[in-house]
């Protein structure tokens, strides 16, 4: 009886416990699908977050399927043997309540600690830029030598953003047309872009190299191929490409 | 409430404008089952493109030549796709299944009464629905095709869509109205029509769940339905409620001024998570109303069930801008919002312990109903827990977007709903056609469904977290998803085998309408009223109305020959 | 009595019917006329600015040089004018249909190939993708009817067709902002588009009066009235200033 049960129902139940190591297997070896590589100075706090999170729902998950598995097997119906008659155990509830609000409560606190950090008040920037959102393309604007926007030395490109690492750079969101999403996977970071709206983010890169922004908000056909390219260089290499951009810009 | 003449009404009046709340439950089941099998096509389209993108499949371009030039499937399709797809998901298929189906059957039968409230006005909402599906459907066959801005039309981007996004909007309002007939005629009901000795605190817990659901359903669609005037407004006669000065789109400058592009968002999310829980209260119903009968226990926690459905009623409208973390609202209600989100897991974390206690010591029987309950025990879960992440909203920032949101998602609506619906169809199916569904192809279809559905939709979990944006046609192009294909085209394999598994459940619903066992009154041997008549029952429900003596869960009563007490029959 | 009425009745028909079949390729006559022109711009050519193709890798890989706008003007040392749309604007009968041949637009290096074409009411326009990347086609006539369409693989083709003369009709890429195409729509083959050197020739006109008609996208539109003769070919000069 319990060995027809095992083969029939037990392979069912936990298909889903196999279902990751399933997953990992059909990706194809080597690549690691899993968070990038974190590149910003609040990437680590948000990473740290997420594996809080996913430690604590990992152990939930575990006790809940682990009980529920155990419960099926331990209480199937068995010729002779009557279920119990209990309407609930208050004692028990009120455990089972305060274990899970003591443990949001104390998450809420520790995520408040990080938003804050984020969304808060920005630090004094070292450099500012203006993205500005259109169907389908980043237009990027930086002050150039005056340090003041919308004048003559503005250094205009499309989709091309360079940032100079370690410094504060404090960013101005706008749209054109409809709602975008400035979205970095890299730095942990996307804020919408909703017109009407200037949306001031700010930022900190701590290593070098090429990235992408993408778009995150539905924001019509050529919504995926909204790509916007980041290079993160020291501050020497960064101020040489404006000086370039400049050039190339007034060339004509 | 006047008990109906037993003289046979015509065969149109019978079955095609009927007031029987049973036909009426019956008439949305096949309406929104055909819509469920839709809405899945839809979503075999989505993963074919998103497992082989840009690949053709050479068929398609003769029944979509524009979306689909050569077999190819073009970005504007996509998005209609998966706006359609979400619409008529949600739209069409499980809010009419939980509240339409079990709403319309359940109510009267549960409560002891011989109909609802208002049946004329029953009719008209379901008829209602056949009229709005009909309306966003007419955008497939317009320039341009049906809705493409998602299923949360976020304005701008609505305003500036084709025609097929005007019928969206006209079909959404025109399904809220019926939403809301047919809340209104359950909580009449429910208030007024109970037998007598049915208390509050006697209803099963499935009556609680829709009762709950009705009155969100009052509360929140009207919400909605303004929105969308408004948003119906922008996008033909130039008003400015969500459109701000200064846009220029595509080249040129809008005369709009004064609108709030977030308003939209706030107001359609003011409705829309609310709507969460009108898809999910319902099955949690569904599935306190099985696991008890087939552990042959009683609910545990029966009080504390009641209360944590009306905290996440109450909850359920204070959390919205849970959706907009990102939006660029004003950085301190995230804070609030994030707090009131985490408020809001506690009475979905006591039900879940509520279910698992009233497994403790009970003896369980797998028959394949209790199997769908459970699985959506086991699935609501993972739904919850994955919300965790993104009510944390530094954490949210990242995977706001993402196919991490579309995996929670669908755990909570497929991983719940869909498979507490699979539980409540598998449970009255043989009090709806007194037959009874074969068990061995319900048992083979509940596997493969539970199997594939965690092959499609657990890895979604993984690719959010590698920064997978959700809505993305072609997501090759970015480096950090170049490596992402094998496990797209692994979830796409399961979507079709999961597409495919559902027809082993159509073929079993309709084989056993006509050639099932016959059911009986009462086959689960469950203790509510609607097991107390005839399957199906007789016009007018009952010979004689009955009299209520306890609760619904009446299981494995001490000094009893039977395990289980009807709740018309008193105890001694 | 009645069978004879019924066959002449028969018989005048037929003849009716024979006589509308015969008038049709009347229509269809061209003549031996040409109208040349040659087009310049007085005054200081705007400046033509680089086009930022490092918006998109693709682009920029199909490029070795900077690629400088076209959307501006493009005038030549002794003030050639290219890209002037020149058509006959009256004068000149609808022809009774349009050619099967396609006019190509092709996207290819992130551009549209021509800048400035001429098309025939319901002449398949046949618009192709030569880029690994997404262009989207959006058509912005105002009588006839807009379509945005997006070509995301190589080698995708199109067909559209207008179905009524426009001047003109701008197209865009909204994924790379700086490309457009505009396309004069007209009901007979009496087009040109001025090349380099500003040059344009209409050919096949059969004699008559014409009011020509010259567009351009930065300088607006000039008109000449002009008669010719059965094979005659007679020269216009045309001279456009900034705005």
């Amino acid at each position: 009886m319990l060995r027809r049960f095992c083969i029939r129902w037990i392979p069912a139940f936990i298909s889903w416990l196999v279902a990751p190591s399933w997953v990992f297997a059909f990706s194809r070896s080597g690549a690691r699908v899993w968070l990038p590589e974190g590149i910003s100075t609040v990437a680590p706090e948000i990473d740290r977050l997420f594996y809080i999170v996913l430690v604590l729902t990992s152990v939930v998950f575990v006790l809940v399927q682990g009980t529920l598995l155990v419960f099926l097997v331990r209480y199937r119906r068995r010729p002779g043997r009557k279920a119990s008659y209990s309407h609930g155990n208050y004692r028990v509830e009120v455990v089972w309540t305060l274990i899970p609000a003591i443990i949001l409560i104390w998450l809420a606190f520790q995520n408040q600690r990080v938003w804050s950090k984020v969304r808060g008040t920005p630090p004094p920037a070292d450099l500012e830029v203006e993205v500005t959102a259109e169907q389908f393309a980043w237009n990027i604007r930086y002050a150039g030598q005056d340090g003041a926007f919308n004048t003559q030395d503005d250094v205009l490109t499309i989709n091309q953003l360079h940032l100079p690492i370690h410094q504060t750079i404090l960013i101005h969101l706008k749209s054109k047309d409809v709602i975008h999403s400035f979205f970095v996977p890299q730095f942990r970071f996307k804020q919408d872009v909703v017109p009407g709206l200037t949306t001031h983010v700010w930022l900190s890169a701590t290593k070098s190299g090429q990235y992408e922004i993408a778009c995150a908000e539905l924001c019509g056909l050529g919504h995926y191929r909204m790509r916007g390219f980041l290079t993160v260089e020291s501050p020497e290499a960064f101020t040489a490409w404006l000086a370039e951009m400049f050039k190339e810009q007034t060339a004509s | 409430m006047n008990r109906s003449s037993h003289k046979s009404p015509g065969f149109v009046q019978k079955y095609i404008f009927s007031t029987d709340h049973k036909t009426i439950g019956i008439q949305f089941l096949i309406t929104s089952l055909f819509m469920l099998f839709f809405g899945g096509l839809l979503a075999m389209l989505i993963r074919w493109q998103l497992g082989w993108p840009g690949h053709s499949l050479a068929f398609m371009e003769k029944i979509a030549p524009e979306g689909m030039p050569g077999g190819i499937m073009v970005p504007e399709y996509f998005n209609m796709l998966f706006t359609m797809h979400g619409s008529v998901m949600i739209f069409f298929a499980i809010i009419p299944l939980l509240v339409g189906v079990f709403g319309n059957y359940l109510i009267p039968l549960k409560i002891g009464a011989g109909d609802m409230a208002f049946p004329r006005l029953n009719m008209i909402s379901f008829w209602l629905v056949p009229v709005s599906i009909a309306i966003v459907c007419t955008g497939f066959f317009l320039q341009g095709g049906a809705a493409a801005s998602g299923w949360t039309a976020y304005a701008p981007l609505s305003t500036t869509m084709g025609p097929g996004q005007l019928c969206w909007i006209i079909g959404v309002i025109v399904l809220g109205s019926s939403s809301i007939m047919g809340a209104v005629n359950y909580i009449t009901t429910i208030i007024n029509l109970r037998a007598p000795g049915m208390t509050y605190f006697r209803l099963p817990m499935s009556i609680w769940a829709l009762f709950i659901t009705a009155i969100i359903t009052v509360l929140a669609t009207p919400v909605l339905a303004s929105a969308l005037i408004l948003l119906l407004l922008d996008s033909t006669l130039g008003t400015s409620f969500f459109l701000p000065a200064g846009m220029i789109i595509d080249g040129v400058l809008q005369p709009n001024a004064g609108g709030q592009a977030l308003l939209w968002q706030h107001l359609f999310w003011f409705y829309s998570h609310p709507a969460v829980y009108i898809m999910i209260l319902p099955a949690m119903g569904i599935a306190s109303e099985v696991i008890p009968v087939f552990a042959r226990k009683p609910l545990f926690g029966y009080h504390s069930m009641v209360w944590a459905i009306m905290a996440i009623a109450i909850l359920g409208f204070l959390v919205w801008a849970h959706h907009m973390f990102t939006s660029g609202m004003n950085p301190a209600l995230g804070t609030s919002f994030m707090a009131s989100t985490m408020v809001i897991a506690l009475p979905s974390a006591i039900k879940t312990f509520n279910w698992l206690g009233t497994l403790w010591r009970g003896s369980i029987r797998l028959t394949t109903p209790m199997l769908h309950a459970l699985a959506f025990v086991s699935m609501f879960v993972i739904g919850g827990l994955t919300g965790i992440f993104a009510a944390a909203s530094t954490v949210d920032l990242y995977l706001h977007d993402t196919y991490f949101i579309v995996g929670h998602l669908h755990y909570v609506l497929f991983g719940g709903s869909l498979f507490g619906i699979f539980a409540g169809i598998t449970f009255w199916f043989p009090k709806m056609f007194g037959r009874l569904l074969n068990e061995t192809l319900g048992k083979i279809h509940f596997a493969l469904t539970l199997i594939f559905f965690n092959g499609v939709m657990f890895p979604m979990f993984i690719l959010g977290v590698a920064g997978m944006p959700r809505r993305i046609y072609d997501y090759t192009q970015y480096a950090h998803l170049a490596h992402v294909g094998g496990l797209n085209r692994m979830m796409s394999v399961s979507a079709f085998c999961l597409g495919a598994a559902q027809l082993i459940f159509m073929f079993n619903f309709f084989w056993s309408m006509y050639r099932g066992k016959k059911a009986g009154e009462n086959p689960w041997q469950a203790n509510t009223l609607e097991w107390a008549t005839a399957s199906p029952p007789p016009h007018g429900n009952f010979e004689k109305t009955p009299t209520v003596y306890h609760g619904p869960y009446e299981y494995s009563v001490p000094g009893r020959k039977d395990d289980w007490l009807p709740q018309h029959q008193p105890a001694k | 009595m009645k069978r004879l009425q019924f066959a002449a009745l028969i018989g005048m028909g037929l003849i009716l019917v024979g006589a509308g079949i015969a008038r049709q390729p009347e229509a269809q006559a061209e003549g031996s006329a040409t109208i040349k022109g040659s087009i310049h711009f007085s005054g200081t050519a705007p400046t033509r600015e680089p086009v930022k193709m490092n918006a998109d890798p693709v682009c920029q890989q199909q490029h070795s040089s900077p690629v400088l706008s076209e959307e501006a003007a493009v005038v030549g040392p002794e003030g050639e004018l290219k890209n002037v749309f020149v058509h006959v604007k009256s004068g000149a009968s609808p022809a009774a249909s349009a050619p099967t041949q396609p006019v190509t637009l092709d996207q290819n290096g992130c551009w549209y190939t021509p800048h400035v074409f001429g098309i025939q009411a319901n002449q398949p326009l046949e618009i192709v993708n030569s880029d690994a990347t997404l262009h989207n086609v959006n058509a912005k006539p105002t009588t006839n009817q807009p379509f945005n369409i997006a070509q995301p693989v190589k080698g995708m083709k199109t067909t559209k067709k207008f179905t009524k003369p426009e001047i003109m009709v701008k197209f865009k890429c909204n994924v790379h902002p700086w490309m457009s195409a505009y396309a004069g729509v007209v009901n007979h083959p009496y087009f040109a588009v001025s090349d380099e050197q500003g040059a344009f020739s209409i050919t096949g006109l059969p004699a008559g009066t014409y009011e020509l008609e010259a567009w351009h996208e930065k300088f607006g539109t000039q008109t000449q009235t002009l008669t010719v003769a059965e094979g005659e070919t007679k020269q216009t000069e045309w001279s456009f200033r900034a705005q």
